[in-house]
């Protein structure tokens, strides 16, 4: 589809803003509606329209797989690790109350908001890495018979 | 006033669902389905819940649609035509709707604030969260986030386990060396 110039222009005028937004709803997602499952689709929404665009080698530079491939475990060892983050600090799995810090709390997100940023982060990574795989997975494959 | 949107996106949906049903040529089937997806995000949003909007959207019209394609590719693009009419399965559908429709007749109508997911353990969540979290404006990711924070690391170990299958039953063979099989023929 590369020899389209309205699609290849459009999308890239398209994909800074689909990415702005998957960030806005990643990072706004205890504000507004979203979190990490939303912006995780949105974010692995735009690779895989570059990926449609541009051909699978083009996206396979930009997220290569092997990469990829270690965040889908690298989300859950975030959301994982925030839990015993909040043991070897004195609370249960998961409390993010512990997390309270007085080190420029209006700039860093403190206690709660900071928990829940961390394991959003996780569910983010694992949902846009485990969309693109799947991606990968499926156009990687050739025409059988 | 609501109900002059309501009452088109819900036809629409009927209309679009009983086109895919009756359809034959699989890739305009796939385009349905992602119309269905539009139409049901737009519904999602009318009930205020912009959350499952996004995800309608992103999901269920943008990547779910792209790896029909995908799939597509793979296999036919035409279903086979039918040889008989499908009366069994046809009354199957109708008697399961009827079910359906008869099971919704108990539900509580739509907001009502004496519903039993109104009353427990919902107004809990909704009038303590703005303390407990420190004034954590949206209620969905504190319960989410907060107060369900073991489910929703299961939720993404079974988004990763799910990535993991895929990956191992879809994967390419990895340039199949003339040594890798060799070996395989020697086993």
């Amino acid at each position: 589809m590369k020899t389209f110039p309205i699609i290849r222009i459009v999308t890239k005028i398209l994909i800074p803003y689909i990415l702005l937004f998957a960030f806005y709803v990643q990072f706004h997602g205890d504000f507004g509606p979203g979190g990490g499952f939303q912006a995780g689709v949105i974010f692995a929404s735009a690779l895989i329209l570059y990926g449609l665009v541009f051909g699978l080698e083009s996206v396979k530079r930009v997220a290569p797989p092997i990469v990829i491939e270690k965040m889908m475990a690298l989300g859950v060892l975030v959301y994982g690790l925030t839990g015993v983050l909040t043991i070897s600090l004195g609370g249960n799995f998961l409390d993010y109350q512990v997390l309270e810090h007085h080190f420029y709390p209006t700039i860093f997100p403190v206690g709660q908001h900071l928990g829940i940023f961390l394991v959003e982060l996780g569910v983010g990574l694992t949902v846009t890495s485990v969309m693109t795989m799947i991606f990968y997975t499926f156009a990687g494959r050739k025409r059988i018979a | 006033m609501s109900s002059l949107i309501d009452f088109p996106i819900l036809a629409l949906l009927a209309i679009t669902a009983v086109t895919i049903a009756r359809m034959r040529d699989l890739w305009a089937a796939i385009m349905f389905t992602g119309i269905y997806s539009f139409l049901s995000a737009s519904w999602m949003l009318i009930l205020d819940a912009p959350d499952v909007a996004f995800t309608e959207a992103a999901v269920g019209a943008g990547i779910a649609t792209v790896l029909m394609l995908s799939t597509l590719a793979l296999t036919g693009k035409k279903d086979r035509e039918l040889t008989h009419a499908p009366i069994m399965p046809f009354f199957l559908v109708l008697i399961t709707g009827c079910v359906l429709v008869y099971g919704t007749l108990d539900m509580p109508h739509f907001g009502d604030p004496q519903a039993p997911i109104q009353l427990h353990p919902s107004p809990s969540f909704v009038e303590k969260s703005q303390h407990d979290m420190h004034g954590l404006p949206n209620v969905v990711t504190a319960i989410l986030a907060g107060y369900r924070g073991y489910d929703t690391l299961g939720e993404t170990t079974v988004v990763l386990t799910a990535g993991i299958a895929v990956m191992l039953i879809l994967r390419k063979e990895k340039d199949e060396s003339p040594k890798k099989r060799s070996k395989e023929t020697r086993r």
